[in-house]
């Protein structure tokens, strides 16, 4: 919840997108098209004469075509800037795949005439989530769109959709016992014995020479060898990182930072940083381990940050 | 034009063919598939292709000037769609007027399908021939 909470906060800092013109002025065939599949035969948007003997004084356009003008069309596509597509393509990624208009609230500062060339811009207000609906569980996003001509603003909309998962679709949410699963052998299984009971193993070697991840033949290539282990205590510093944003992982929220630890002892392990995101994670950063249960059979290594 | 609160707007009923849902939507230059393609529509989890919002927004307009006249004018439009108003339905808008405030008048309209409730919403307008 809270990737699509910040990358909300995100997109809403970004204000108003750059105004982007209709396809075309306001025209009659399209008033046409709009009044004849409507059904609406009110003479001030086709009956010439009428209109210039009305309050209007010539034909205008429908107020409730304010947004047609400026939709993107067959081929559109959303402009790099458009919010609502940014936020979108989040709640995509998290799941909420399918999408239905809520609401929408026009104002009407004047009627428009043909020829004129409306433009809109856009700005992402406010996402709330997630709300069980009766389509499934989903995000309201509400956007506020001005419509203006030559900069002078003609008409306003807040629309409000909501994005959701269609019902009886699986959960996206993570699933702590989802993880993927190591693959425990014969000379990996004393280090996951070692996590269960909450001890950081390393495999030591003849000599003391200590190696991590765990293998089957000493360094020196003494097939007689035997390897047993020590335990760590449990501390080190950030050798390397990155940040996960894709493909998606099993019981994680993208993005997440899977940190190298170079441990006290001296060897290097693989773990997720728990409790610093994308933002505060550094090469240095002190840490030590935490053990993250998943169920009797498997518990993780990771790391949080060392105060 | 005499409209007191109160007063209650002529019903308007609309049957909503395919060749509606279809033209409309084309006409208000939305191309989702689920407003055109039945397969797709029923493959998203809806029983049929169904009407788009910019038609409610002009259908309710519609309801509102097909009572006022050409010489109204349209304010504000605010809608809250309930449930889906699918091909062959019948949609039957009714309306009363809430507010006035010198020639505005607050409409509260609300289209009604064989499901229940799809659009309800307030239209401020102002009624030709000055204040009533």
């Amino acid at each position: 919840m809270r990737g699509i909470e910040e990358a909300a906060k995100h997109i809403a800092a970004q204000g108003e997108s750059r105004a982007r013109l209709a396809r075309d002025p306001v025209n009659q065939a399209m008033v046409n098209n709009w009044v004849e599949a409507l059904g609406d035969g009110n003479p001030a948007y086709t009956d010439p004469e009428f209109a210039r003997g009305s309050v209007h004084g010539g034909l205008v356009a429908p107020p409730a075509m304010a947004q047609v003008w400026t939709m993107n069309g067959l081929h559109g596509t959303r402009a790099d800037d458009d919010p609502l597509g940014a936020m979108m393509s989040v709640l995509d990624e998290a799941g909420y795949t399918s999408v239905v208009a809520t609401d929408s609230e026009q104002t009407y500062h004047r009627y428009l005439r043909h020829g004129e060339h409306v433009a809109a811009s856009t700005r992402l207000e406010g996402v709330v989530g997630p709300k069980r609906t009766a389509l499934g569980e989903g995000w309201f996003v509400t956007t506020r769109t001005t419509w203006s001509v030559a900069g002078e603003p003609v008409a306003e909309m807040m629309f409000r959709v909501l994005k959701f998962r269609p019902a009886g679709e699986p959960a996206p949410a993570p699933d702590p016992a989802a993880v993927l699963r190591p693959v425990i052998s014969r000379d990996t299984e004393f280090f996951w014995a070692g996590t269960r009971v909450g001890e950081l193993r390393i495999q030591r070697w003849g000599g003391g020479t200590l190696r991590h991840p765990p293998g089957p033949v000493a360094p020196n290539g003494d097939l007689a060898a035997k390897p047993d282990h020590v335990v760590a205590n449990g501390t080190g510093t950030v050798y390397s990182y990155v940040v996960h944003h894709h493909p998606k992982v099993p019981g994680k929220r993208p993005p997440f930072v899977v940190a190298l630890v170079e441990l006290d002892e001296g060897v290097r392990m693989l773990g997720e940083l728990l409790d610093a995101g994308p933002e505060d994670v550094y090469i240095g950063l002190p840490v030590e381990v935490s053990f993250v249960r998943v169920d009797d059979e498997l518990t993780l290594p990771a790391w949080k940050v060392r105060s | 034009m005499n409209a007191g609160v109160g007063t209650e707007l002529p019903q308007l009923s609309i049957e909503i063919t395919p060749t509606f849902v279809v033209s409309t939507a084309i006409a208000t230059r939305d191309f989702q598939d689920v407003h055109h393609d039945r397969d797709a529509a029923v493959a998203r989890g809806s029983k049929d292709i169904f009407v788009n919002i910019l038609t409610d927004t002009g259908l309710v307009q519609r309801f509102v000037t097909d009572w006022a006249g050409p010489e109204a004018l349209i304010r504000s439009i605010r809608i809250r769609l309930g449930v889906p108003c699918y091909a062959y339905d019948t949609l039957t808008f009714t309306g009363r007027v809430t507010g006035r405030d010198g020639a505005d008048a607050d409409i509260a309209v609300t289209g009604t399908g064989g499901l229940g409730d799809h659009v309800s919403g307030t239209v401020r307008v102002t009624l030709p021939g000055g204040p009533a």
